[in-house]
């Protein structure tokens, strides 16, 4: 029994191992992102469309700017926007979802209807058509994202709500006259928080990859921005010319970093999963 | 003190036509032990869920002393006993949590329902429903309450526990003048415990 | 945490575990169909048809030839309608005929598919249940606690199903806590202690406490309503808890001496049963 348990400490602490080691990774490219926008700005035409090397790891493009630079600014920029806009999205999804099972049929209604409605709109073209509204730019981009991700964890959470709601422990704990303040710190928002927060955490890789294709399709970040999207539509340009690395490394490092994020969720979500929650 | 159901018809939503009770009555006062048999899916446990106040009737009243159940603020007289104890506990909370969770329960309770100190640091997952369910009757042995209901609370348990169970319960009941409902299929159970037996009108 | 547990499942016969609620009866359910939570151990062997079972062969035929009837009324998805849950995914119209003959053999019409498992009293939620086990004519049929919540036409009923099933040549082990019911329709019995099966005996030895072994047996005897509703103090120890000494010690009103300090208790034969006792009762006339 003692080594069962040992094991599954074992595989816990593992998991926590895991979840610190993705999010340093994740922070210090952040970090360094920031620190790097002005190196990856830098022109120096002495030594333009150089291949990776031991200096420039990642090569250098037709203006001379180091790639590696370039992409840690732009994957900093695009994990920034994420983390607004999926912060912006989880936070308008607890409140709607939560209004849609709390506040009665009518209410219900109207927002499953917006969920239906958002959801059965692609994604790429509402981010499109909110960030064109918006007049593109920072602001255009983190607007459509917000806006249009937040459906599906409002579901979630609207169905989590509801089914607590109906639990016969909430009924029993209300009939002992526990207050309603009481019920939901002690009884719902225990349950809630880990379906929040997983769904918050997987709500990055999207948002990220949506800010990418967006401003990749040139709807999105103007071109003076450093970000991931503009750095692969301009090498898309210079792929037929052979210069494979200035899409290369940026898109493997974009892709890694959407990896990353998603297994970070995925993992939170077993850690959290109110069916091992004492293991 | 007198608890009743006049005339109560209760279907689920979209199920007029297939009520699950029709016109019913029953009364129970304090110190009554009231039987009621049924067979199964005849909506005993609707009836206890009624006149515990968890749903609103479609038709009809449920009375406490001639108030509506539902209008009882706090821990109400009247409280219900599920057939199903892990349900009625919060699978995140430890039992000690989920027992005092409407003040400290007397030790006494916990003594004649043979309820261990290791039990309370645990989770409802870890403990069988025989268990949880002693958890439950000394939550609902609140001292504001008046009536339990009890909806096959020891069709889960073993003999040797069901009679512990039941001879604490009459004890505690004439000790504080409790009335019960009793809902059981067991004719000898209902025959030993009650001071009158039901028996539920059959519809289809 | 169940130990010195030794149980033989013959086909055509159902043999009944009685045993009280914590005693360790759902985790032998368990660790035959290799579903045992990962933070328990098991020691021992179990052996299917007369090969050992393993926890991939069992996996292999576990919602085939083997079925469990769970406990819990949790187990049905509460989101999902008792129609599809019965059809596992499988959507052709022999599997839908047999779900709703499966139905039909438990007293449910077919509208009982279109309901959610809110909608179900406990009683046709037991049911369907047990329809959703036998939907694939098992060989070996692990019901635990099958009946609780039924009223005893319709307990009599699903016995009756077993008795059936066993007829045509299923192995039954029956979980119960209820001794009265597991007598009406078992051939073999064994009590469930603390964990331990502390006798073993033939059905009919019941109808008479004088015929029984163990001073807990006729404990459970007496406490039954219609013998005079008389417990005994005291709980059962969870099972593990108890190191040395007989477990019923703290409740038997014959422990000795040597009975706390055995090291101990094997399950030996005894006037024709099994029993784990010192100083087992000796069989008096009545």
């Amino acid at each position: 029994m003692r080594g069962e348990k040992q094991y599954s400490e074992n595989r816990r602490q593992s998991t926590i191992l895991f979840l610190i080691a993705a999010a340093v990774i994740l922070a210090a490219v952040t970090v360094s992102g920031i620190l790097l926008e002005e190196r990856g700005m830098e022109t120096d035409f002495s030594r333009t469309n150089l291949i990776p090397s031991v200096q420039y790891l990642f090569g250098t493009d037709w203006m001379g700017r180091d790639m590696l630079a370039r992409t840690l600014a732009g994957l900093s920029l695009s994990i920034r926007i994420g983390l607004l806009t999926a912060v912006v999205s989880a936070g308008t999804a607890l409140v709607l979802g939560t209004a849609a099972a709390v506040l009665g049929k009518k209410a219900d209604a109207v927002i499953s209807w917006c969920i239906d409605l958002v959801m059965g709109i692609p994604h790429i073209l509402l981010v499109m058509l909110i960030s064109i509204a918006c007049g593109r730019g920072f602001a255009g981009v983190v607007a459509g994202v917000s806006l249009s991700h937040w459906p599906s964890l409002a579901r979630v959470i609207r169905g989590e709500v509801l089914q607590l709601k109906s639990a016969p422990y909430i009924l029993a704990a209300e009939k002992l006259g526990v207050s309603r303040f009481d019920i939901i710190r002690r009884h719902m928002a225990p349950h809630i928080l880990p379906q929040f927060l997983t769904g918050m955490i997987l709500l990055f890789p999207h948002a990220i990859l949506h800010e990418a294709s967006v401003t990749f399709l040139g709807f999105g970040l103007s071109s003076e921005q450093p970000a991931i999207g503009v750095i692969l539509s301009e090498s898309m340009r210079y792929l037929t010319t052979g210069k494979w690395w200035l899409a290369l490394f940026p898109g493997l490092a974009l892709v890694l970093t959407v990896i990353l994020f998603a297994m970070l969720g995925e993992r939170l979500r077993r850690l959290l999963d109110p069916a091992s929650a004492h293991e | 003190m007198k608890l009743e159901a006049r005339d109560v018809t209760f279907y689920y939503r979209g199920r007029k036509k297939a009520p699950v009770l029709e016109h019913f009555s029953i009364s129970i006062s304090s110190g009554e032990r009231v039987g009621l048999k049924a067979p199964s899916g005849r909506g005993k446990t609707t009836l206890c869920r009624l006149l515990a106040g968890y749903e609103r009737p479609a038709a009809g009243e449920v009375l406490l002393d001639g108030r509506q159940i539902r209008k009882y603020r706090g821990v109400c007289p009247v409280q219900m006993v599920w057939q199903h104890p892990e349900t009625v506990a919060d699978p995140l909370l430890t039992l000690g949590r989920t027992l005092n969770e409407a003040g400290a329960v007397e030790e006494r309770l916990m003594d004649a329902l043979h309820i261990e100190p290791g039990w309370l640091t645990r989770y409802p997952s870890e403990l069988s429903g025989g268990e949880l369910q002693r958890f439950c009757l000394a939550r609902a042995l609140h001292p504001a309450v008046r009536f339990l209901l009890c909806d096959e609370i020891s069709a889960m348990l073993d003999l040797v526990t069901q009679a512990q169970i039941w001879n604490f319960l009459m004890e505690e009941a004439k000790e504080r003048g409790l009335g019960l409902l009793v809902v059981s299929h067991d004719d000898a159970l209902l025959e030993k415990v009650c001071t009158r037996v039901e028996t539920m009108p059959w519809q289809t | 945490m169940i130990r010195d547990l030794s149980l033989k499942i013959r086909p055509g016969q159902i043999t009944a575990v009685v045993g009280a609620s914590g005693s360790g009866k759902s985790l032998l359910a368990h660790s035959i169909l290799g579903i045992l939570p990962y933070n328990s151990r098991m020691e021992g062997k179990i052996l299917y048809d007369g090969e050992l079972l393993t926890p991939k062969r069992a996996e292999r035929l576990r919602g085939k030839e083997i079925a469990l009837i769970p406990q819990g009324v949790t187990w049905l998805d509460p989101l999902m309608k008792v129609g599809a849950q019965l059809e596992k995914g499988r959507k052709d119209a022999g599997t839908k005929e047999k779900c709703r003959q499966a139905l039909e053999r438990y007293g449910l019409g077919a509208d009982t598919e279109e309901l959610y498992p809110f909608e179900l009293s406990g009683g046709m939620a037991r049911r369907v249940l047990i329809a959703s086990a036998v939907t694939e004519k098992p060989r070996l049929i692990i019901a635990d606690e099958p009946t609780p919540g039924l009223d005893a036409r319709a307990a009599a009923r699903i016995l009756g199903h077993f008795r059936e099933l066993a007829e045509e040549g299923a192995g039954v082990l029956f979980i119960t806590h209820d001794l009265e019911l597991a007598l009406t329709v078992a051939d073999r019995v064994a009590v469930f202690y603390a964990g331990e099966t502390i006798e073993e005996a033939d059905a009919e030895d019941f109808s008479d406490a004088g015929r029984l072994r163990h001073p807990f047996t006729r404990a459970l005897w007496n406490a039954v309503p219609a013998h005079g509703f008389r417990p005994i103090p005291g709980a059962q120890p969870y099972p593990g808890t108890v190191s040395e000494g007989c477990p019923f010690a703290g409740q038997c009103g014959k422990c000795r001496e040597e009975c706390r300090r055995a090291e101990e208790i094997p399950l030996e034969p005894f006037e024709g049963g099994m029993v784990r006792c010192l100083y087992p009762e000796r069989r008096t006339a009545g």
